[in-house]
């Protein structure tokens, strides 16, 4: 069993980093936006996909075909992101496939789930929520990264 | 030594020029500061536009104190090394961040009673020089994993 897990630098990849214990038994291997975060994973594989803003169509493109690529490579059973941009075009890139694909969205959001979230629950076998007052039918609260 | 941070994805002139006026009046107190394309040039504190991890871990790790953004990688570092932390919301009315999550986030967890908060810069000098004559401990730590119910939800349905 694989399982690639995806995170941009910064508060999204320190998050994902906390879930490392779910993946004790599979073969786990990491995707971010920066080369120095391979540092921070020395005993797994890590790839680098340039980072992405929503907001700009172009790089969206560039990241879904990207990611795409680097799912046809690696084939993964299972992706878990805790987001953003890049972590979204893994999720939309990953069903398309047939890969199991879960969404954790950032402890950030706790007014609303995030606008990636919100694509994500579209594609997403599982989105998870770290707010119990956001959970609803779609959106599973079951703890945080704290 | 003062760590200063405000992450990866756009600057903070307003938090970066405040440390920066105050900090001759720290008793020679010295500042680090990631400032990442702040345009405001601090003259009082030693900058870096970007960190590699292990780079911000080891200024982290010497720090006494924290100033920081709201943005959450800071905020799970400060909690999991028990480090003092105060941290100064981005905010829309500013032209900081695309949303007010950062005041969500610093108004959870300043009620949660896990950290700092300055929301606006003029009460920072003040607060910094309260944390550091009193040597203010973190006010909240956390293990350095998630929780067990997310861990085991995500492990069975990875496996199911």
């Amino acid at each position: 069993m694989k399982v690639l897990a995806i995170a941009s630098i910064g508060g999204h990849w320190i998050q994902l980093l906390r879930l490392k214990p779910a993946f004790n038994n599979v073969n786990l291997e990491f995707v971010s936006t920066n080369e120095c975060c391979a540092a921070m994973v020395p005993e797994h594989t890590f790839y680098a996909v340039p980072d992405s803003n929503r907001s700009n169509k172009i790089d969206v493109l560039k990241s879904f075909w990207n990611i795409s690529k680097l799912l046809v490579k690696t084939r993964p059973d299972a992706i878990i992101t805790t987001g953003a941009a890049p972590g979204l075009m893994g999720i939309i890139a990953g069903k398309m496939l047939g890969i199991k694909t879960i969404w954790i969205d950032s402890i950030a959001n706790i007014d609303e789930l995030s606008m990636s979230g919100k694509i994500a629950m579209k594609f997403a076998d599982r989105v998870y929520t770290q707010w119990p007052h956001l959970a609803n039918t779609k959106v599973l609260y079951s703890g945080s990264v704290l | 030594m003062i760590f200063v941070t405000i992450g990866t994805q756009e600057p903070f002139d307003r938090l970066i020029k405040t440390v920066d006026e105050f900090a001759p009046e720290l008793n020679g107190m010295p500042i680090v500061a990631q400032v990442f394309n702040s345009t405001y040039k601090a003259r009082n504190m030693k900058t870096f536009d970007f960190l590699t991890p292990k780079e911000f871990e080891d200024y982290f790790q010497q720090a006494s104190l924290i100033i920081s953004h709201a943005g959450m990688g800071t905020i799970i570092s400060a909690l999991t090394i028990a480090k003092p932390i105060v941290i100064v919301p981005r905010q829309v009315k500013y032209h900081e961040h695309r949303n007010d999550h950062q005041m969500a986030t610093a108004k959870r967890f300043e009620a949660l009673g896990y950290v700092n908060v300055v929301y606006e810069e003029q009460h920072l000098k003040a607060k910094v020089l309260e944390m550091l004559q009193t040597n203010g401990q973190a006010k909240h730590t956390i293990g350095n994993v998630a929780s067990n119910n997310l861990i085991d939800s995500i492990r069975a349905f990875i496996s199911s």
